[in-house]
């Protein structure tokens, strides 16, 4: 039941409300897709919306307008709780900070990964653990780790319900230049191994140097490339957000 | 939670979530240990308190007004019925006074007693009732259906003429006399040392306990009373002072009061027709559960104020949890968003947090059973040394069931506002990187 492309955005649009009541639109991008098993690198310089764009993908912020189908599934025009469910099940997102649950252990930071996915399977997230190479660290919460194993938990973390497709938001910039590349190349080996695609945002031109296909989210976001006008900041104002 | 209620719970739901939402609940009251211990502990306090007003107010009204009374009125000096009861029932109060013997023989003789005890009282052993009365007070009264009260092995009843006591076992065990030894009893029912009579009493048996208030009495002879060192008698109106060799007169004898059994209950009604409307001597208190019902009626406000206060108290449970929850709020922004970004529904994070409030009171109504079991053992405690009433402090009780029940519903409701809190949150702020 595989879909042609893992990932397809059409026309996707969305605008934030300034305190002053004025719309600024920050997302317009016509047209992006990856083919199952991708890996593409993103450039994203800060402003460029790289955040709010991979937030519309995951279903984390509703589109104004447009399509984004991730393995074939709807993430626009389906309800909140639809787009929780294909994030769960066809998703994994590592993100810049890592987001790791602090109460919790790499392996109970793990499985809460499948929780709301394909169910608990603590084997497969021993072996997950395992492959990024921390079998040793499985009962170490995230403060007892270093910085490099945070983000290799969160990589395992990212894989454990299997995505069709992994969102990666400067995965590696939290890390020092030789970890930064053996984390990005861990990462790309086990995204191939697990047959998901990847999608890489970062501004490290080394980082990107690494793929064989780089996009440039200001050229694919007219909302940036188009007008010429100085971006407002992308991020979205405090309590502005999706609602159901 | 069993196994078959969990599967229940996670039909065409993701293996493990109710318990990986389980133990996020549980992780979260962890981490925050000492709120969640105070929160259940407060709880506990509420649930507690108001069992046990509920509990103490049905026990004690059941204990007083149909406890082991066995007699079904009480013939005494013209005056209040409660001080009557009070007096005579559960040897508590003063007396209201005396009445001729003539009275006693009397009521007696009417065809609708079936059993008349006479008392005496006005005097004290170290405070314990000494009660002057007859031997059918252990040979035909019956304080509870088919028990009497019985003299445990190695003792008798006195008889009418011995200066013997059949001792209380309260008193007995209190006191520490046995089967015997030589008592004085002490002049008043308050124990005053200076006030001891010269008369020496044989203790010929202990009771066993009935639980009753008979236990915390000394029983002897009512002759004996009549005759104690320095007691007088007024059953003509004039002091008479029964000389030591001579027989007392019937007309110079009086009683405090006449313990009655009634053949039926119409003899109640004419009895109290004749003693209590037209008579002037004296008053008859019948029923004895209805006279301690109206008592319990006169302060049942008592038991509103008490019943007032256990709410207020619940009140305050209940916000004690929804601020404990409350205050984890804003530090675990950033998990709520981390879950919902992994696939959590709002639902599921609303549910989690009504979970953790409905845990804390699950935990806090169980420890609440200790607190009502404190305080129903306090008062049973209380209760039996004052007035020798056993409360049944282990009897099921309505309240048992429905405080918890409303105490946990309570506690999910105080979960639905930190719980409404946590589905608002907003994902996209709260992922901000360094948020």
């Amino acid at each position: 039941m595989s879909a042609p492309h893992v990932l397809e955005v059409r026309d996707l649009r969305k605008s934030y409300r300034s305190p002053e009541g004025e719309h600024t639109l920050v997302v317009d991008v016509p047209s992006f897709r990856m083919a199952s098993g991708e890996q593409v690198g993103l450039r994203g310089p800060s402003g460029s919306g790289k955040t709010t764009f991979l937030n519309l993908v995951a279903g984390i912020l509703q589109a104004d307008g447009g399509s984004v189908h991730v393995d074939g599934g709807p993430m626009t025009g389906v309800s909140e709780s639809a787009r929780d469910r294909l994030r769960a099940e066809r998703m994994g997102y590592v993100f810049q900070t890592f987001n790791l649950l602090q109460g919790y252990s790499a392996l109970e930071n793990v499985e809460l990964g499948m929780m709301f996915g394909r169910g608990v399977d603590g084997r497969y997230a021993r072996e997950l653990l395992g492959r990024v190479g921390l079998g040793h660290r499985l009962r170490y919460r995230p403060r007892q780790l270093s910085v490099g194993q945070q983000q290799r938990v969160a990589v395992a973390r990212a894989l454990a319900n299997r995505p069709k497709l992994v969102l990666a938001d400067e995965p590696t910039g939290n890390l020092d230049r030789a970890h930064a590349m053996e984390a990005l190349a861990l990462m790309r080996e086990v995204c191939r191994e697990h047959d998901a695609a990847l999608l890489l945002v970062s501004h490290d031109p080394e980082v990107l140097g690494h793929f064989a296909r780089v996009d440039d989210l200001a050229r694919l976001n007219r909302a940036t490339s188009g007008s010429g006008i100085t971006m407002p900041v992308a991020e979205p104002a405090p309590g502005v957000g999706e609602r159901a | 939670m069993t196994r078959g209620l969990t599967r229940g719970l996670t039909r065409g739901r993701p293996r493990g979530l109710t318990r990986g939402i389980m133990r996020i609940v549980l992780r979260s009251l962890r981490q925050h240990a000492l709120s969640t211990a105070i929160t259940v502990l407060s709880v506990a306090l509420a649930s507690g308190l108001v069992m046990a007003v509920f509990a103490i107010k049905r026990q004690s009204y059941e204990a007083f007004t149909g406890g082991p009374v066995g007699f079904d009125a009480v013939l005494g000096a013209r005056g209040s019925q409660l001080q009557l009861v009070l007096n005579t029932v559960f040897h508590l109060e003063t007396s209201p006074g005396n009445i001729p013997f003539a009275s006693y023989t009397a009521i007696a003789a009417d065809p609708g007693v079936a059993l008349a005890v006479p008392y005496a009282v006005g005097d004290n052993f170290h405070g314990y009732r000494v009660v002057g009365t007859t031997d059918e007070l252990f040979t035909k009264f019956e304080y509870r259906a088919g028990h009497k009260l019985d003299v445990a092995p190695g003792g008798r009843i006195f008889t009418a003429q011995e200066r013997g006591a059949v001792v209380g076992s309260v008193v007995a065990r209190q006191v520490g006399v046995k089967v015997g030894d030589h008592i004085r009893p002490y002049h008043g029912l308050q124990f005053d040392e200076a006030q001891q009579h010269d008369d020496d009493y044989e203790v010929v048996g202990i009771l066993e306990p009935s639980n009753s208030p008979s236990d915390r009495v000394v029983w002897i002879p009512i002759l004996g009373i009549y005759r104690m060192s320095g007691h007088v008698l007024r059953g003509t109106g004039r002091t008479f002072r029964p000389h030591p060799d001579s027989l007392i007169p019937e007309e110079h004898r009086e009683v405090s009061a006449v313990m009655l059994k009634l053949t039926d209950p119409t003899a109640g009604i004419y009895l109290d027709q004749a003693i209590n409307r037209q008579g002037k001597s004296a008053t008859l208190a019948w029923p004895i559960g209805r006279v301690m019902a109206d008592l319990f009626g006169k302060i049942g406000w008592v038991n509103e104020v008490l019943a007032l206060v256990a709410y207020l108290v619940v009140v305050v449970a209940a916000g004690s949890i929804l601020a404990s929850i409350y205050n984890t709020m804003n530090e675990r922004r950033r998990e709520f968003a981390i879950l919902r970004s992994l696939g959590a529904r709002r639902g599921t994070v609303f549910s989690a947090i009504v979970l953790e409030s409905t845990t804390i009171t699950v935990l806090g109504v169980l420890v609440g059973y200790v607190v009502y079991a404190a305080i129903l053992g306090a008062a049973f405690v209380a209760v039996r040394a004052q007035t020798g009433v056993v409360l049944d402090a282990w009897r099921y009780d309505p309240a048992l069931l429905l405080t918890p029940m409303g105490m946990c519903v309570l506690g999910a409701l105080a979960g639905l506002v930190p719980a409404f809190k946590a589905y608002r949150t907003d994902v996209a702020s709260n992922l901000m990187p360094n948020s």
